[in-house]
């Protein structure tokens, strides 16, 4: 019923419009087409007026309105990105000013320009000396930008430093796995071919470097303050790894591993305080269109400190030994892990 | 100008004009109107065509935006008109990505492509230039039929079982070669790519014609300097497409050899639900590089005729000269040549080499420089001008307003370091909604109401023309901008629903706001198409055959002119288009030979 209602006020409102419309045409024709033509050039030019005032203040209250829910209050949470931050800010004031001088010029000179009848156009081709002096000052303007821009684009897709805690990232439809290196500092080999089961990453068991790794999935535990580096990969199509708060992203390529890396310079308590949000988290967000769950491709990243994140990585236990059980020292020491080897090619074999 | 000119105007004069008027009794119904060789009938069949497929695709965003604005509530008689689409009254996942998907590729293709300069480089060339209708007529009218054909497989595409084309007007894959890995990349995926490659073949026909009857057909005295700026901008819009088009196809077709023959061009080390795919050695970041190729001169041919249309409106309406013709020029020249240096910087976050990156972060920057210039050669147009507002000069105002908003925006997204953090979030639906698609409609809008009393030999209706204005220009301010702020939160685009995300679910309000007000745009473009095709049977009658005081060659025809345009012979050229307000005269028609005493600038 109220469908019905709706549909009908809609129509309703249509057909006022177009009665509206046709009789002003009628009254043009009687008053005189010229006439009306002066009286609705007045009064467009006077919307068009109107519309920048209440346009630029439009823009003020949006500001207003929108600015705290921005991440610019909280601030970065990591080192680089308080320099794109700084960047954002030089590139809202240099576009800024240029936007509020060429609207303020659009909408005024269309204003005060009106047709008018004692008025005549200025008839002004062209000036060499202005066209340069508008080609020039948006290049000069452009250069510092791409100058500081690039500065920062180098180091930020700079090498990660040696120290990096290296964390491997991999995308799927539609969640993130995350892989720690374990105590030697390497990731194991992978081959996707090996995907199979329990073994959902495809990991080599037959690198002795892979005995160790840890599998987590969803959640993921990084130290505060130290550089951390992720290496990406993607199982089925591609994924990209948002990280907003750290200002940072990357793309998850099957086939083709990406790194990035940042310094994350609050953990997820102080983080709590500085957004004023008890419930802040770090989220990581699937950035590329990837399938029908996109939307909900979340990661979660508890950044800690050094000594929290050391507990937390003591109490993971390698992923070989949740995939194979009977393999588990019976002691819980980690270490002696490394000293043990299985073949994988025949586990796999025999458990088909 | 010179002998071939006039040798081919007159071949050209010969096979049309002589039996031109024993024609007019033979035309039938179907020649006519169904399969014409008139390009003011082709023309008129693109831009209908156009609008039809604007309307479709634009319904599609009010329904998406409806998921966007209410993701908590359901919509019973959702579930009446789409089915299974919309189970329990709430659109499903797979169709959200299908509308959003859709209405991408309806709008970019469809509508501002074929339906932007397929309309206005048909109508507008040769009657600009000074030519009795295209190089070739007939392949003019079977790039029309291209497109049809294209339209109707796209359409068709819309009722296939398991639904069409999901992953992203971008079409990126392994998503879109995968039918395990999304529904809409089963059939309906080879449904795009088919109605892709039809569409390309209509686009080159177009577009090869466009390019040999501007420089063959002018008439004598129409030297390319003094060719009306929409000419220039159609003609860089027609270049474009004639040589990034291909590289489009070649990923197409080697898309579908992945998708159907086994091929691993795109494809590589995947699992996808619980399947272990053979493929290996392919590159899905190759597919973006042909992609992106072809897509940045895209939003380029999308832009550069409502920039020409914007222009030429301009000038008339301020009767004043174009400020900088030369420099008009050669901005669009510049623009065109750097369209297709530029692509990569879609893929700055794809692992893409930093080194190489900082070649295209350069470049990128280098395009505002021509746009700048572009934007103060209009206002220093408007600058002491004499301003008529019609609908298409207000069209046009609001055509750089739009420009000037959105192209500062590139400033933020062509510098890779800021891209990192906007890349894929709303900041860039806010980008490219802004300066391609707002503004390119605006210039689309400019053109039609301009042109109109040309087409129908009728007048729009004026009022509707100013609501239509007044409510687009501020709806779509009141729907894009506050977009940047999402977007500056890191919220990213083509999400379902964000109410499960802390970072991102504080802009529900604002969301549901958009939402509110893209359906009354939306109301806002019915009140123009009623417009449109009232006035084409009831529109006030043109009686003038310069209604805008014009100094273009079309206003010289018939007010109704038939095949052939001009009923004598072509008029000569004199001058360039611009004499407005010289030597204290309101407007120099191009036909009328330099006088003795004519100030020189
Ligand atoms: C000052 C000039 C411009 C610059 C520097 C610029 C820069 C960029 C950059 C770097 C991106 C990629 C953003 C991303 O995906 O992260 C982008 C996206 C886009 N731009 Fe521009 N742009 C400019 C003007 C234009 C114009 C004039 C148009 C169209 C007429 C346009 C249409 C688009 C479109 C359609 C996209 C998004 C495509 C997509 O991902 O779906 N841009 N722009
Ligand atoms: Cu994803
Ligand atoms: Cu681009």
């Amino acid at each position: 019923m109220t469908q019905i209602l709706l549909i009908a006020i809609v129509v309703m409102i249509f057909i006022v419009i177009f009665q509206i419309a046709k009789a002003s045409e009628y009254v043009s024709v009687l008053k005189g087409e010229e006439k009306a033509r002066k009286q609705n050039n007045k009064i467009n030019a006077f919307l068009l007026i109107s519309f920048l005032i209440l346009g630029l203040i439009g823009v003020w209250w949006c500001n207003d309105m929108f600015y705290p829910k921005t991440l610019f209050p909280m601030g970065a949470a990591s080192e680089m990105g308080e320099k794109i931050d700084l960047m954002l800010y030089i590139t809202i004031g240099v576009t800024g000013v240029v936007f509020v001088i060429t609207q303020v010029l659009l909408f005024w000179f269309s204003f005060k320009y009106q047709e008018k009848d004692n008025q005549k156009a200025f008839y002004f081709p062209h000036n060499t000396k202005l066209e340069l002096l508008w080609t020039t000052v948006p290049a000069i303007f452009l250069t510092v930008l791409v100058v500081f821009g690039l500065k920062y684009w180098f180091k930020m897709t700079s090498d990660a430093p040696k120290d990096a805690v290296v964390v491997e990232v991999t995308g799927h439809q539609f969640g993130w796995e995350f892989r720690y290196p374990g105590a030697d500092n390497i990731l194991g080999k992978k081959n996707y071919k090996l995907t199979k089961g329990a073994n959902s990453l495809g990991v080599d068991f037959n690198d002795p470097a892979s005995l160790d790794d840890i599998h987590v999935a969803a959640t993921m535990h990084i130290p505060v303050n130290r550089p951390i580096k992720f290496v990406i990969n993607a199982q089925d199509v591609i994924h990209d790894v948002g990280l907003p708060h750290f200002r940072m992203k990357m793309d998850a390529v099957p086939g083709i591993p990406t790194t990035l890396w940042f310094t994350p310079l609050y953990t997820t308590e102080e983080m709590k305080i500085r957004s004023g949000n008890p419930n802040f988290v770090y989220e990581i967000s699937c950035d590329q269109i990837c399938g029908k769950g996109h939307f909900s491709m979340r990661g979660v990243i508890i950044v800690e400190s050094e000594a929290d994140y050391k507990m937390w990585l003591a109490s993971q236990k390698p992923e070989y030994y949740t995939i194979f059980p009977d393999k588990a020292p019976k002691s819980t020491s980690i270490d002696s892990a490394s000293t043990k080897q299985t073949p994988l090619a025949t586990v796999i074999a025999t458990s088909k | 100008m010179s002998n071939t000119i006039s040798l081919q105007e007159a071949a050209i004069y010969q096979e049309h004009d002589a039996p031109h008027v024993e024609h007019q009794h033979h035309e039938t119904f179907i020649t006519k109107y169904v399969f014409s060789q008139d390009h003011k009938m082709i023309a008129k069949q693109f831009l209908i065509t156009g609008m039809i497929w604007a309307v479709i695709g634009g319904l599609f965003s009010v329904l998406f935006r409806l998921q966007l604005g209410y993701p908590e509530s359901t919509f019973p008689w959702l579930e009446d008109l789409l089915g299974h689409w919309a189970k329990g009254g709430k659109i499903q996942p797979e169709f959200y990505y299908a509308l959003v998907t859709m209405h991408g590729t309806i709008l970019v293709f469809f509508v501002l492509t074929a339906g932007l300069s397929g309309t206005f480089a048909n109508f507008l060339i040769p009657l600009q230039i000074g030519a009795r209708d295209m190089a070739s007529p007939l392949l003019n009218m079977l790039s029309y039929w291209f497109f049809f054909l294209a339209s109707i497989i796209m359409f068709s595409s819309l009722f296939v079982q398991t639904g069409p084309a999901s992953g992203g007007w971008t079409i990126y894959p392994p998503l879109s070669a995968l039918g395990d890995a999304s529904s809409g990349s089963k059939i309906g995926m080879d449904l795009w790519l088919t109605s892709m490659a039809m569409f390309i073949v209509s686009s080159l026909l177009g577009g090869l014609n466009y390019i040999s009857t501007i420089l063959n057909l002018r008439t004598k005295g129409m030297s390319m300097t003094r060719m009306p700026l929409t000419i220039w901008a159609l003609f860089f819009t027609a270049v474009l497409g004639v040589l990034s088009f291909p590289v489009l196809l070649s990923g197409a077709i080697l898309l579908l050899f992945d998708r159907n023959l086994g091929t691993s061009f795109f494809l590589s080390d995947i699992v996808v639900n619980g399947k272990i795919l053979p493929n290996e050695g392919g590159s899905a970041i190759l597919f973006q590089h042909l992609f992106w190729f072809l897509g940045h001169p895209e939003v380029y041919i999308i832009l550069l005729p409502a920039m020409g249309m914007s222009s030429e409106i301009i000038s008339v309406n301020s009767r004043k000269p174009i400020f900088g013709y030369m420099a008009m020029v050669g901005s669009l020249f510049a623009i065109a040549i750097l369209a297709f240096l530029v692509w990569a910087h879609h893929m700055f976050v794809t692992g893409l080499n930093p080194f190489l990156g900082s070649f295209f972060v350069l470049l990128t920057l280098l395009i505002a420089v021509p746009s700048a210039i572009k934007v103060f050669n209009w206002l220093t147009t408007l600058w002491r001008a004499n301003i008529r507002f019609t609908p298409a000069m207000l069209f046009a105002i609001g055509f750089v307003s739009f420009f000037i908003s959105g192209g500062l925006t590139g400033i933020f997204l062509g510098n890779s370091a800021l891209d990192i953090h906007l890349h894929d979030t709303y900041f860039v639906v806010a980008h490219f909604h802004i300066v391609m698609g707002v503004a390119s409609f605006f210039g689309m809008f400019a053109g039609v109401y301009h042109w109109f009393p040309k087409m129908y030999g009728r007048y729009l209706n004026n009022t509707l023309a100013f609501i239509h204005f007044w409510v687009t220009i501020i709806g779509a301010y009141l729907i894009f901008w506050p977009m940047h702020y999402e977007g500056l939160a890191g919220m990213p685009r083509r999400y379902y629903d964000f109410s499960g995300w802390e970072s991102f679910k504080m802009f529900a309000g604002l969301n549901q706001f958009i939402s509110v007000i893209s359906m009354i745009v939306f109301a806002a473009q019915i009140i123009f198409i009623f417009n449109f095709i009232y006035s084409i049977f009831k529109g006030r009658r043109v009686t003038t055959t310069n209604p805008w005081g014009a100094n273009t060659l079309e206003w010289t025809t018939p007010i109704r002119p038939g095949h052939g345009n001009w009923v004598g012979e072509i008029p000569e050229v004199h001058r360039g288009a611009y004499d407005y307000g010289k030597d204290g005269r309101e407007f120099i028609p191009q036909t009328e030979p330099v006088g003795e005493n004519e100030s020189h600038h």
